[in-house]
């Protein structure tokens, strides 16, 4: 089947997300979308969907234009979606999951779920997926979960896969294992769009590949290309892909995590019995799939997990059972890992977010009244600093792009004293210009001799950041290794494979020659 | 800096869980709600049945049969019939037990324990009906001390339970619960007036089941709607305005049935105002539902009082809907007349319970209502319409309290009466939460509270020790308890009370 999008162009009021995008998929093969976050790659495939209606352009199948009112419509014409956030409903079984919408019945619509058990090991067995079909989603790895997606898709008889950053969730393996999946059902003639903006898959996998930036469609990239180039043709610009740093000058340790355990209220241990050690001016980067106790990690140290226990000293102080403001106040500063949520107030002006953790002490305020003076020229000296791109200091923070809100977040946490420096996933939605400037941002706190702690998902950001890598796995300590370590040694730690079984498992795979 | 790993089993306080190495650490946050509330109750039922109790005994009337050999013949064969099945069922349960794991309860149906329960306590009364027994007299100071050492036991177990961290199997709470029943009702019957005091078990019973209908009716309302994922506080709201439209429409037309349909129209007239407004404008779901409510008591109120007051012979003199015995099964002793001696709408809310239940759960509708009201977005990308099929449920769960809502004027009383719903919508979403968003938890959470809306009422005629408004407050204190403290841990659908906004 040959999908055609010609001229497609979705406004969001004023905000243009897709402008006249052309797209050819033909069958059989594997077209990347490379862009990054923001581009407008996930709204194209909403509009090729069904989700949204395009406000401009037509959609063509084998050369006839069709109109998707609805996602059934999509299915219909044979195309199936793999959502970045599943479409899993996690109380249903697998079983239940693949047979909404498309139901098998008896009599008096009954279900039929004997059917879908038997469409599910049917799948199954052609492209070696190990599902049970009883088994509840929400118990499922999301590896596993995401298998169920496309097995969603096939029982559909779909003929285009559209799998949207598909990649995000999983470890290095899981990201292999998918990479086989998506060769196999390339092989059995479906055609696969690719949405991503991590370069090596891209260049591994793809066919094609199209190039989408500000919405636009700004060409055609060979997957030969080097990664630089395709980096370059994404941002619009030349980018340097490595941080020039200097090697880290460790101090001593002043950040101590003793038997940290963290318990959930399922009685889960989220973080199990860590302990690690932080010396000033070294970065310490914890690595592991999402959901893997970080949150709670630094939730946990910041003061606002119940049930903890351990032990967690910063020079000797122990900041365990302390206000969340006591903890602030010893020096700690903290970037939270969805800055929207925990890191900023949407709707306050920049100058009052540049204060939130301040704006009771001197110099911002004297007794009960606050010193708006001061606080603005405050706010004017560090937009400037750190480079917030902003008409003015009084706009609401929520109308900024992601990497100017995570830049005031870093300018806040970033203006008092510090004794250690913890940033969550601190550039996760930035464009890549921002990314750099965060990451030097990190690097000089770090030269300034302060302990920092950065828990990141993206491998590439732990490399790059890290002097040594912390790996979680189900809330515990795999290993900590020093940053040197190559990729596949971590992604099979980040599997939860202590350290020297991972070595050596990643050194059969290399003399086995498959891949870097 | 050294490289460090943790040790499996270190010992922190928060876990005990014995195996750390192979799975993630799991220790079983055990509370002391437990524990501390049946130990509270244990010792209140101890003062109470124990040394409050006083010499006299109290009676407990089982049903006496309108048609003697017809009522024997239908007791024997219930006895054989109870017998068959409570024996395998019994066996079910053993051969499963047997055959699984260690574990065991793991692989036992969680239908089987209830079912076999109900198996052996049909079986109970049909031996009470063979053999005609009409009364159980029961000493009180005997029973009651009996039930309060009882309960301190099972207290203490959990107490002890607790203290070494284990979870506190199921079948503690229902014995107390049994246990604590028992007490109370023989020390309250037997602190009534008299000599003897004797009440009718079989009466208590089939008024309880009766007081539950609209109760039954409102719940599974309640289900239907956030089953799909709106919250409908507006089933007061439905219940009254059922209870005035199957007065009036049943008075004009001279025909009961005509008000019933009257009634299913209204409840769901009151939905479709509920679902336009949240679903279509978004506006709060239980602001818009309190304010139906609200408007539907003030409404029927000021025609009640212009109208209908005026002229009660033409517009409320609805008549009733007639008690129907179904032959044979009306004959059972005890279960019978509980059962089998209902009216229409009685009837109706069986049908109700059964249809709801295989609806959600085992058809195609029902997958996808509840795909619906946990991940709306899900539904909407298999290609379901989450704001129709939203709709439509609201408004069928507006027609099911409407027919409850017939209840009041149709069966109950026969005229419509200020505000007749007394609050009972209310009670319905306190049983639809007791149970667990389920039809059949909701059918019996609601009889629960029917029993003691009933229980209320029975001690009240024959007197009692406790004050009457405390009798009063029964009803109410239990839903509090078991809403609060012994629903557990249970799961609303995921998107109940959030609107659906596509994109």
């Amino acid at each position: 089947m040959k999908l055609e999008l010609k001229g497609i162009t979705k406004r969001f009021g004023s905000l243009v997300a897709n402008d006249h995008i052309d797209l050819v998929v033909e069958p059989g093969q594997v077209h990347c979308l490379l862009g990054e976050n923001g581009a407008g790659k996930s709204t194209l495939m909403n509009v090729l969907y069904g989700l949204y209606d395009p406000s401009e352009g037509e959609i063509l199948v084998d050369g006839t234009p069709v109109i998707f009112k609805g996602p059934g419509d999509a299915m219909a014409a044979g195309i199936g979606m793999v959502h970045q956030h599943f479409m899993l409903i996690p109380v249903f079984t697998v079983a239940e999951n693949v047979a909404l919408g498309n139901e098998a019945t008896k009599a008096a619509g009954f279900l039929n779920l004997d059917e879908t058990r038997r469409k599910i090991s049917e799948i199954s067995k052609q492209y070696g997926f190990h599902v049970d079909p009883d088994a509840l989603v929400e118990d499922l790895p999301v590896g596993v979960q995401q298998r169920v997606e496309i097995i969603k898709a096939l029982v559909r008889d779909a003929e285009v896969l559209i799998l949207d950053e598909p990649t995000a969730v999983l470890t290095p393996q899981e990201t292999d294992e998918l990479l086989d999946i998506i060769r196999q059902l390339k092989a059995a003639g479906k055609s696969i769009v690719f949405i991503s903006h991590k370069l090596r898959e891209v260049k591994e996998i793809s066919d094609t590949i199209t190039v989408i930036r500000r919405g636009k469609v700004v060409g055609q990239a060979d997957p030969s290309a080097s990664p630089t180039e395709l980096a370059s043709a994404m941002v619009g610009r030349a980018v340097s892909l490595t941080l020039e740093k200097k090697p880290a000058q460790p101090g001593e340790a002043t950040f101590k995590v003793r038997d940290l355990t963290v318990v959930d209220h399922n009685g889960q241990h989220v973080v199990d019995g860590l302990s690690f050690d932080i010396a000033k001016g070294e970065v310490l980067a914890i690595a592991g799939v999402q959901g893997n106790g970080q949150t709670e990690l630094t939730e946990a140290i910041l003061g606002v997990q119940p049930h903890v226990t351990g032990s967690i000293t910063l020079d000797d102080v122990e900041l365990l059972g302390r206000s969340v403001k006591q903890v602030l106040s010893a020096g700690v500063g903290f970037v939270p890992e969805d800055r929207k949520i925990d890191g900023l107030v949407g709707t306050f002006s920049i100058s009052e977010n540049m204060i939130l953790d301040l704006y009771d002490k001197p110099p911002f305020a004297q007794g009960i009244g606050m010193k708006p003076a001061l606080i603005a020229s405050h706010a004017e000296k560090k937009v400037e600093e750190f480079d917030v791109r902003t008409p003015s200091i009084n706009v609401a923070v929520g109308t900024l792009s992601g990497g100017n809100q995570q830049k005031v977040v870093l300018a806040r946490e970033l203006s008092r004293p510090l004794r250690l420096f913890i940033a969550s996933q601190p550039t996760r939605g930035l464009d890549v210009g921002s990314i750099e400037f965060v990451h030097k941002r990190v690097i000089a706190e770090r030269d300034n001799g302060t302990p920092v702690m950065i828990v990141s998902t993206e491998l590439d950001e732990v490399l790059e950041l890290a002097d040594r890598i912390a790996v979680l796995y189900r809330g515990r300590l795999v290993g900590i290794v020093p940053a040197g370590t190559s990729r596949d040694v971590l992604g099979l730690m980040m599997a939860g494979v202590p350290e020297h079984e991972a070595e050596l498992t990643a050194h059969k795979t290399l003399e086995g020659g498959t891949h870097v | 800096m050294s490289t460090t790993t943790t040790q499996p089993g270190s010992g922190t306080p928060a876990g005990n869980a014995p195996d750390r190495s192979g799975k993630p650490g799991v220790s079983e946050l055990v509370s002391w709600k437990a524990g501390i509330g049946l130990s509270l109750l244990a010792i209140l039922g101890t003062v109470l049945f124990g040394f409050m109790s006083n010499s006299k005994s109290a009676g407990f009337g089982i049903a006496e049969a309108a048609n003697e050999a017809a009522s024997n013949v239908a007791a024997w064969v219930t006895l054989v019939l109870a017998l068959l099945l409570s024996a395998w069922l019994g066996y079910l349960w053993f051969v499963r037990r047997r055959s699984g794991p260690a574990s065991g309860s793991g692989q036992l149906p969680g239908w089987l324990p209830p079912a076999t329960v109900a198996a052996v306590v049909v079986l109970g009364l049909a031996a009470l009906g063979v053999a005609k027994v009409s009364k159980i007299t029961l000493p009180s100071a005997a029973i009651g001390w009996i039930a309060a050492v009882i309960l301190l036991g099972l207290a203490g177990y959990t107490v002890y339970l607790t203290q070494a961290k284990k979870a506190t199997p199921r079948w503690v709470g229902g014995t107390f619960a049994a246990v604590f029943l028992i007490g109370f009702m023989v020390w309250i019957v037997a602190g009534g007036n008299g000599d003897e005091p004797s009440i009718s078990l079989a009466g208590l019973i089939a008024g309880s089941v009766t007081l539950a209908v609209p109760l039954v009716f409102g719940s599974l309302s309640g289900v239907l709607c956030e089953r799909v994922g709106v919250v409908n506080i507006a089933i007061e709201g439905q219940l009254l305005l059922g209870a005035f439209s199957a007065a009036v429409v049943a008075t004009v037309t001279h025909n009961v049935y005509a008000g019933l349909v009257a009634a299913a129209v209204a409840g769901s007239l009151v939905s479709l105002v509920l679902a336009v407004v949240s679903i279509k404008y978004l506006v709060n779901q239980i602001i818009v539902g309190v304010v139906l409510n609200v408007l539907i008591s003030g409404l029927t109120s000021f025609l009640f009082s212009t109208l209908l007051t005026a002229d009660p012979e033409g517009l409320n003199k609805p008549g009733r809907l007639p008690p129907v015995d179904i032959p044979f099964l009306s004959d059972i002793p005890i279960i019978g007349p509980i059962l089998f001696h209902q009216s229409l709408v009685g009837y109706l809310m069986y049908v109700a319970v059964i249809v709801v239940y295989l609806g959600l759960f085992h058809t195609k509708w029902g997958l996808r209502v509840r795909a619906v009201g946990e991940h709306p977005q899900a539904a909407d990308t298999v290609g379901i319409n989450v704001n129709r099929t939203r709709f439509w449920n609201v408004l069928m769960g507006g027609a099911i309290a409407g027919i409850g809502g017939s209840f009041f004027t149709l069966v109950s009383v026969d005229a419509f009466s200020k505000d007749m719903s007394g609050g009972r919508g209310y009670i319905a979403l306190a049983a639809l939460i007791f149970g667990r968003w389920n039809p059949i938890g909701a059918f019996l959470a609601a009889l629960l509270f029917g029993f003691a809306d009933n229980l209320q009422s029975v001690i009240t005629i024959i007197g009692s020790p406790v004050p009457s408004q405390f009798m009063a407050m029964l009803p109410y204190a239990l839903t509090v308890f078991a809403v609060a403290g012994l629903v557990g841990r249970s799961r609303p659908p995921a998107a109940s009370g959030i609107p659906y906004v596509k994109g």
